[in-house]
């Protein structure tokens, strides 16, 4: 039963670019409907987690687990794997030739082979409930910053994931977009959709993370739910951590 | 001497032709923004330029026998017709404007297929790599006029059953759809590594496969990246197409050669020339266009 599985187990993953070694074995396991948070300084290897975790950057050693599949393994079908597990990128990178409803249709009806009626009333679907309908027709070009990281969101919907990977979604958004976007997630953290969610926000953290991981230069140095994290955080470095975020104005 | 001078070995760098102009063309829009003594002072200008100009030219002794050889309204008429005895110009010009828009749609198709297969990653591709490599370096850098000779003499010197019994036409295309392929390959190379990689990331991302992500988001809006060197390509083409005479084709410069020798007049090359620029300026000024437009659709993404 694919509901009795874990959507994601990561196991001492270690990744390297050249000598400067991002991930020092994280282990890592997210259960169905939870909200993972990771948190930590820029460079502690977050969004390099996240990479990992969709395949974009291969690991030197370590496994990682979708459920009950280990999609690390050799001769693994990266493209089958990369459909299951949805990924939102920082810089929206949105498909800027092609409009709201063209990038949003392109992967299920190519990827999913989904025919392009059923395609388009999903996509439309997402839209309504994420309230950019009426951009259907627009080109990114045309849209916000949160406008375009809610269509991204909306584009990795589509493809109904088991898991949403969120790689620091609103560090590239104006302050006064950040909140739609925050928004938007939180619905799908509501809606029990299971995510893994890298961010410098931590408020919004303490409110939708089931769990919250601390990185540290490359290692989970503690991790527990929000209170625990926030309110008496064990571990030196994670008071630190948050002393500076408090002081940035940002908790 | 033929009107295909300019060679191909003059083109643009392909990267440096992708970056947009510094200047934007005014064409016909600067009266509006200038003021009346802006006008003034360009219309001034402007006489003044032009009236050195046809002043030169008159006073030069042999001025009067030039406007004979090459400016005479009687002989301009006859070669653009034809005679009797020697080829219409303009008649024979037709064989160019065919002999251009075949090879254009062959070179778009044969250019395309080289740089995607120059850029296929991975070890198994490494022949096919070194294929495309091979192929742009060896046509790129043999001139124009030697591919033709070899093409349209070689070929039907083999005696090989049909490929040695073309006409002289299908040779010269041939010729032609080798060596500017080899630029045009270039020029889409130029524009598929422009696309940002974040752009395949997010492609792939979403389960497409390598060829989905090419074929859906890095070709269109690399493609629309490159229309504008493309298409200025396509007008040193347009021009290298009389260089298809030294095969024996009658196309427009071989014609007025034609007519030169039995009249002694130079006016046919006159009207040769008027024919390649006549054919020429729309392209470039849909070549203005398109860099205008793309440069107006990209500030509005900017403002938004």
């Amino acid at each position: 039963m694919k509901s009795n599985r874990v959507p994601l187990v990561v196991e001492d993953v270690q990744k390297a670019f050249g000598a400067n070694e991002v991930l020092k074995g994280i282990s890592l396991s997210v259960n169905r409907h939870e909200v993972v948070c990771l948190i930590g300084a820029s460079g502690s290897g977050k969004s390099t987690l996240l990479r990992c975790i969709n395949l974009i950057e291969p690991i030197d050693s370590g496994r990682i687990v979708v459920e009950g599949e280990e999609i690390t393994a050799e001769g693994v079908n990266v493209n089958r794997i990369r459909q299951r597990i949805g990924i939102v990128f920082q810089s929206f990178n949105l498909f800027p030739h092609m409009t709201v409803l063209q990038n949003i249709t392109l992967a299920p009806r190519q990827a999913l082979r989904i025919d392009g009626k059923n395609a388009q009333e999903r996509a439309l679907g997402l839209l309504e409930r994420f309230g950019l309908l009426d951009k259907k027709h627009e080109y990114p070009d045309r849209l916000s910053g949160g406008q375009q990281q809610r269509v991204a969101i909306v584009r990795s919907l589509a493809m109904k994931p088991d898991i949403m990977l969120l790689d620091e979604v609103t560090s590239a958004l104006d302050p006064e977009l950040v909140a739609e976007v925050l928004n938007a997630i939180k619905e799908l953290a509501e809606e029990g959709m299971t995510m893994l969610v890298a961010t410098h926000e931590m408020s919004f953290a303490r409110d939708i993370a089931s769990r919250v991981c601390f990185l540290d230069a490359g290692k989970i140095l503690e991790q527990g739910p929000p209170e625990q994290i926030f309110k008496s955080p064990e571990h030196p470095r994670t008071r630190q951590f948050l002393q500076r975020i408090i002081a940035a104005g940002r908790l | 001497m033929t009107a295909g001078d300019t060679g191909p070995d003059r083109k643009l760098d392909p990267i440096e032709a992708v970056s947009p102009p510094s200047s934007p063309p005014t064409l016909g829009r600067g009266s509006r923004v200038l003021g009346n003594r802006a006008v003034l002072g360009s219309s001034a200008s402007t006489i003044l330029f032009f009236g050195f100009i046809a002043v030169v030219a008159t006073m030069a002794p042999g001025s009067e026998i030039v406007r004979q050889r090459f400016f005479s309204w009687f002989h301009l008429k006859q070669s653009f017709l034809g005679t009797g005895g020697t080829p219409s110009v303009a008649e024979a010009f037709l064989l160019n404007v065919e002999i251009f828009t075949i090879s254009e749609m062959l070179i778009l198709i044969l250019a395309l297929v080289i740089a995607i297969v120059r850029g296929m990653p991975g070890p198994a591709f490494f022949p096919f790599r070194v294929v495309a490599v091979a192929y742009t370096d060896l046509f790129r850098g043999v001139p124009l006029i030697l591919v033709l000779y070899v093409i349209g003499f070689g070929i039907p010197g083999l005696g090989l059953r049909f490929f040695s019994y073309l006409s002289d036409v299908t040779y010269g295309i041939v010729a032609l759809v080798l060596v500017y392929s080899a630029y045009v390959a270039e020029v889409y190379r130029a524009g598929i590594e422009s696309v940002p990689e974040s752009q395949n990331a997010a492609a792939r991302s979403l389960g497409l496969t390598r060829w989905q992500a090419l074929r859906f988001v890095i070709l269109p809006q690399a493609v629309r990246r490159v229309i504008p060197p493309l298409l200025n390509d396509f007008i040193g083409l347009q021009k290298d197409t009389a260089l298809v005479s030294v095969l024996g084709s009658i196309e427009a410069a071989r014609a007025a050669q034609i007519y030169g020798a039995a009249q002694f007049n130079y006016a046919s090359y006159v009207v040769a020339a008027l024919l390649f620029v006549l054919i020429t300026i729309p392209l470039a000024r849909f070549t203005d266009r398109l860099i205008a437009r793309d440069k107006r659709r990209r500030q509005a993404g900017a403002i938004a």
